[in-house]
C-alpha cells in the first residue's frame, strides 16, 4: 500500500485539477469543527476554573469572563469550610486501597481461571463477569452490610468498592493472561517453582500493563463514585470528595466562587490521573468495549 | 490433576467470596424479600404475596411513569451519543491529519469527570437567568430560544438527556475510533477505485464493519441508562413534580422512606432485566475478544 501513495501524490499535481487546494480547505474546515467540539467539551471545566478565582459577587453570574483580581484565598477558605482535607484523605484511602485489593484479587482469579479451564472454572468466570451487568440491590445489601458489621465503616466501604470492581477487572485481566505463552509456566515449573513463586515471580510482573489499566479505571471509578457513600456512610467525617462537594453545594449554593474552588479540587486528581494514564485508560475502556 | 496443583483454586477464592457476599447473596435475598412487607419501622417481616408488585403496577403510584422516563432517557441518550460519537470518530479518523490525539484527549475529558460535579456545573450553566447557555443565546440574538431548562416540566428530562450526552458522547467516540482503526485502509482504496463516493463508502463499508463496536456501545448504553441515578439526582432530583423521576431515584426515595419491601421488589425486577441483557453483553464481549 505504501507503494501506491507516491503515485496518488503525483496524480494530484495534474494541471487543471486542484485537489490539493480543495483538500487543504477541507482539512481547515475539519479542524475548525474539531476545535469547536473541543471548546464545548472544555467550556464547563473552564467555567469553574475562572470562577474559582473570583470574589463572591463576580462569581454570582458564573460568567466565562476572566476574574479582575485573582482570589486564591477561595481555595484555603473552602478547604477549611468544607472540611476538604478530611474528604480528600478519605477519597485517597478508599480509591487506593480498594483499587489495590480489587486488582490483586482479580488478577489471581483471572490467572487461574484462564490457565486451568476446568468446567467449574469456565462456569465461575462467566458467573463472575455477569457482575458487569448485574445491578446492586441496595436494600438487601444494607442487610448484608449490617450482618457483617461493615455498614458506616471505612473498611466496609473499601471492601464494597473493591467488590464492585472485581467483575470488570477479572474480565480484562483474563483476556491478557490468554496472550501470555504457557511455555513460561512450564519452564518455571521445571525449575522447581511452586504455584506461588510461579505466579508472583513470573506471571505477576508480566501482567503489569493490564494491571495498570485495571487499576487506573478502578481508581477513577471509585474516586468519582457518589451512590455508595450516599447509601452506606451516614457519618460526614467518612465522606469522600464527591459527597463532600455535593453537601457543600447544598449549603453554600450562592457562593459560586467557593463551590467552583471545591469542584476544581475534586476534579484535579481525576484530570491528573487521566492525563498521565490516558493511553492505558483508553485501551481498557475499549477492551471488549466495556465500562459504562 | 497437575493443573490443579500449579493453578490452585484458592487463587479464585478471594474474588469469588467478595462477589458472592456483595453481589449474589443480596440479589438472591432480594427475590425473597420482594414478597414481604419489610420496612425500617418494624422488626417483623411478613409474607404479603404479590402486594409489592401490585403497588408497582397500580396507577395510583407513579412507577409506570418512572419506568417510562427511564426508557425515554435511555433511548434518547443512545441515539444522541451514538450519532455524535460516530460523527466525532469519523471526523477525527478521516477528517484531520494532525492533532488527532489532542482532540481525542479533550473530547473524552467529560467522560472521566465525576457525575456529581458535572451536575453541579450544569445547574449553573442551565440557570435561566444567569446561566451560561441562556447568556450565550441572548448574546447571539436568539433570545427566543432561551428556556427554563431544568424547571419547565416539559423540558427538564430533555435537558438531563443533553447533559448526559455531553458527558458520554466522547466515550462512544473512543469505542468507535478503536473500531475504525481495525478497518484496513485497502478497503477504502478499493472502494474509491470502484467509484464509491463518501456516502456510499460510509453506508456500505464503514457502518457494516463497525457493527460489532456499535452493538457493544449500544448494549453498554442500555445498561448505563437503566441504572441512571447521579445525573437526575443532582440536576432535578426527579422534579419538577415527578416529571424527571427515574427508577433509581425512585429506589433511593423508597430507601429513604424505609419502604424496603417495595424497593426490593423493584430492584429484583431490574435484576432480571439487566442479567438478561448482561448475558448478551458478555457473549458479545467474549466474541469481540476472540475476533481481535
Amino acid at each position: 500500500m505504501t507503494k501506491g501513495r507516491p503515485l496518488t501524490a503525483l496524480a494530484s499535481f495534474r494541471p487543471g485539477r486542484l485537489p490539493t487546494a480543495k483538500k487543504v480547505g477541507q482539512q481547515g474546515f475539519n479542524h475548525v469543527l474539531a476545535i469547536l467540539i473541543c471548546l464545548v467539551m472544555y467550556a464547563p471545566v473552564h467555567l469553574v476554573v475562572v470562577n474559582s478565582l473570583k470574589d463572591r459577587t463576580d462569581a454570582r453570574s458564573m460568567s466565562i469572563q476572566r476574574p479582575t483580581t485573582l482570589h486564591w484565598d477561595n481555595y484555603s477558605t473552602v478547604i477549611e469550610q468544607a472540611n476538604l482535607e478530611q474528604a480528600f484523605l478519605n477519597s485517597v484511602l478508599y480509591a487506593s486501597s480498594s483499587t489495590v485489593l480489587s486488582t490483586i484479587l482479580a488478577a489471581m482469579a483471572a490467572y487461574v481461571m484462564s490457565r486451568n479451564k476446568t468446567p467449574l472454572n469456565r462456569f465461575l468466570y462467566f458467573f463472575i463477569i455477569m457482575g458487569i451487568a448485574m445491578p446492586i440491590n441496595f436494600f438487601t445489601l444494607t442487610k448484608v452490610m449490617q450482618i457483617t458489621h461493615l455498614i458506616n465503616t471505612q473498611i466496609g466501604i473499601i471492601v464494597l468498592y473493591a467488590a464492585t470492581q472485581l467483575p470488570f477487572n477479572t474480565f480484562i485481566i483474563y483476556g491478557f493472561v490468554e496472550s501470555l505463552p504457557r511455555e513460561l509456566d512450564e519452564a518455571a515449573i521445571v525449575d522447581g517453582a511452586g504455584p506461588l513463586r510461579l505466579y508472583f515471580k513470573v506471571i505477576f510482573p508480566l501482567l503489569t500493563p493490564v494491571l495498570v489499566t485495571a487499576a487506573l479505571l478502578s481508581f477513577l471509578d471509585i474516586w468519582n463514585n457518589f451512590i455508595f457513600p450516599l447509601y452506606y456512610l451516614n457519618d460526614s467525617s467518612k465522606w469522600p470528595m464527591p459527597l463532600a462537594v455535593y453537601n457543600f453545594f447544598g449549603q453554600f449554593e450562592s457562593y459560586w466562587n467557593l463551590v467552583s474552588a471545591d469542584i476544581v479540587l475534586t476534579i484535579l486528581p481525576v484530570i491528573a490521573v487521566y492525563l498521565l494514564g490516558q493511553r492505558f485508560i483508553v485501551s481498557g475502556m475499549t477492551a471488549g468495549s466495556v465500562k459504562g | 490433576m497437575l493443573h490443579n496443583k500449579v493453578y490452585p483454586f484458592y487463587f479464585v477464592l478471594g474474588t469469588l467470596i467478595l462477589y458472592m457476599v456483595f453481589f449474589v447473596i443480596p440479589a438472591v435475598m432480594g427475590l425473597g424479600y420482594a414478597f414481604t412487607d419489610w420496612n425500617r419501622y418494624s422488626t417483623d417481616v411478613n409474607y404479603v404475596g404479590l402486594d409489592n408488585f401490585k403497588t408497582l403496577t397500580s396507577s395510583g403510584n407513579n412507577y409506570i411513569h418512572y419506568a417510562r422516563n427511564t426508557f425515554t432517557f435511555t433511548t434518547a441518550t443512545i441515539v444522541l451519543k451514538t450519532a455524535l460519537g460516530l460523527a466525532f470518530a469519523l471526523l477525527l479518523h478521516n477528517g484531520v491529519r494532525h492533532l488527532r490525539s489532542l482532540y481525542r484527549l479533550i473530547i473524552f475529558l467529560p467522560a472521566v469527570l465525576p457525575m456529581v460535579v458535572v451536575g453541579i456545573i450544569f445547574k449553573s450553566v442551565l440557570n435561566p437567568r444567569r446561566g451560561l447557555l441562556n447568556e450565550f443565546l441572548r448574546a447571539v440574538g436568539l433570545d427566543a430560544w432561551t428556556q427554563q431548562w431544568l424547571t419547565d416540566p416539559d423540558l427538564a428530562l430533555t435537558s438531563i438527556v443533553g447533559v448526559d450526552t455531553w458527558k458520554g458522547a466522547g466515550y462512544i467516540m473512543v469505542i468507535l475510533l478503536a473500531g475504525l482503526q481495525t478497518i484496513p485502509t485497502e478497503y477504502y482504496e478499493a472502494a474509491q477505485i470502484d467509484g464509491a463516493n463518501a456516502l456510499a463508502r460510509l453506508r456500505h463499508l464503514t457502518l457494516p464493519l463497525l457493527r460489532p463496536a456499535l452493538i457493544v456501545a449500544t448494549v453498554l448504553n442500555i445498561l448505563y441508562g437503566l441504572k441512571i441515578f447521579d445525573t437526575v439526582y443532582v440536576l432535578t432530583n426527579g422534579g419538577p413534580g415527578y416529571s424527571t423521576e427515574v427508577l433509581y431515584t425512585a429506589i433511593f426515595k423508597e430507601f429513604s422512606k424505609g419502604r424496603y419491601g417495595v424497593g426490593t421488589a423493584l430492584s429484583s425486577l431490574l435484576f432480571f432485566v439487566m442479567v438478561f441483557i448482561g448475558y448478551f453483553v458478555i457473549r458479545l464481549m467474549e466474541q469481540g475478544r476472540t475476533n481481535d
